[in-house]
């Protein structure tokens, strides 16, 4: 499942992607993110999943594009912490 | 006293040809909403009663109401209600609810028990925010999409200006559609703005239909948007209060170049959260059964309807 968390507005696209069939459940994302963007919780569009999944937690969802900010200088940016702690490849970021 | 335009019919139903003591598994799923609270009684599988009622101030109190009204009349009493599966917003604050399941996936599951397998795209456009959501045949979530950014282009907004135009919030929708021309959407669809809005164009002169008009089509395109960050594909429905809005769903249906399943007589579309959580209760009733016999429950399992 794919699931998409974020928002569109007047200056662009801001959503995080999980891809909860690639997620293990390790929760390497949760500790590599400096500013507790990310949560491990229990899979969100399918209830009999015995594996957590990660998502974008509640009070970020909606600030997303500033939560991010730090990670996203305009020059020189550099692997995304989450991204690049994501050995399973299921964090996306549209912006 | 003054007419509350805002004011939608809250009521029940039940299947009088359907006897629940003759029912080998009895749930029910409540959805307890931003606006409002709704509650599904599934006997084997199949709907026997429901009630959709306003959310009051807290969320037990709302899933009680909903639960006693669907009850009401049927002889029922929650200790006969073998497993209750909450949802929506107040989710997680349902004392008598066994478990609690997004309204992600029981939008996708009872829209796909409502429809039938064919849906593949459910918009839930609900009193506080609006879901888009992809499904396979079994009503599957394999994706979703949350409008989180502003409470507006909702229900709630609706209610708003049904009040604000003293329309009546049922008539909303075909009173928009009665505009000869289409008229630019307001600029804003947080219900703040778009209710002063609203008021300057009304000061200019505006008939009350074309007000609505702008508003529903700037609701109308938000939701596009939305939509289009997962794609839409057929078959594609409409969950929630606003589906009942024949002048937003018009627009949508426009603007996206598809037209939304209708909805049918026998399921009212603002249950399919309700639903899809019966649903799931049954499976997981199902679920510790099979534990306890074969050892062994196949996830697949939660997906078929099990007779
Ligand atoms: S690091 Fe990747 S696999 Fe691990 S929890 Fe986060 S998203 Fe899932
Ligand atoms: S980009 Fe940075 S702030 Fe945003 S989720 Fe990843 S690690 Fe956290």
């Amino acid at each position: 499942m794919l699931a998409h968390y974020g928002y569109k507005d007047g200056s662009g696209d801001f959503f995080i992607t999980i891809d909860t069939d690639k997620c293990n459940a390790c929760g390497d994302c949760v500790v590599a993110c400096p500013v507790q963007v990310l949560e491990m919780v229990e899979d969100e569009g399918d209830p009999f999943r015995e594996i957590l999944m990660a998502a974008v937690t509640e009070e970020h969802r909606k600030k997303i594009k500033y939560s991010c900010a730090l990670c996203k200088p305009t020059a020189n940016r550099p692997a995304l912490p989450c991204v690049a702690s994501c050995k399973a490849g299921a964090i996306r970021h549209s912006w | 006293m003054t007419k509350e335009f805002w004011r939608w019919k809250e009521y029940n139903w039940k299947d009088e040809s359907k006897d629940w003591k003759k029912a080998k598994i009895i749930t029910a799923g409540v959805d307890v909403g931003s606006v409002s609270s709704k509650a599904a009684i599934m006997i084997d599988g199949e709907l026997y009663a429901f009630n959709l009622t306003r959310t009051g101030s807290d969320s037990p109190k709302s899933a009680q109401n909903a639960i006693d009204g669907a009850m009401d009349g049927t002889g029922l009493k929650l200790d006969n209600i073998q497993y209750v599966v909450g949802t929506g917003y107040g989710r997680v604050n349902i004392p008598f609810a066994k478990k609690a399941i997004t309204e992600i996936a029981c939008h996708a599951r009872g829209a796909n028990h409502i429809w039938g397998k064919t849906v593949r795209t459910v918009l839930d456009m609900g009193g506080q925010d609006c879901k888009a959501i992809k499904c396979d045949e079994r009503g599957k979530v394999t994706a979703f999409l949350m409008n989180d950014k502003c409470a507006a282009g909702t229900g709630r907004g609706m209610e708003v200006f049904a009040d604000l135009l003293s329309v009546s919030i049922e008539e909303m929708g075909d009173l928009s559609l009665t505009v000869d021309q289409e008229p630019e959407p307001v600029s804003s669809t947080c219900v703040v703005f778009a209710k002063s809005e609203a008021l300057g164009l009304l000061r200019q002169g505006w008939p009350k239909e074309k007000v609505i008009a702008a508003y529903s089509s700037a609701m109308a395109h938000r939701v596009v948007t939305l939509l289009e960050k997962i794609g839409v594909e057929k078959d594609f429905v409409i969950t929630g209060g606003i589906s009942k809005n024949s002048g937003v769903v018009k627009r949508l249906e426009n603007e996206l170049k598809i037209k939304a399943l209708p909805g049918s007589d026998k399921f009212d579309p603002q249950l399919a959260g309700a639903i899809g959580g019966a649903l799931f209760a049954k499976a997981l009733i199902e679920k510790s059964k099979y534990k306890l016999e074969f050892g062994n429950w196949r996830l697949e399992n939660a997906y078929k309807n099990i007779s």
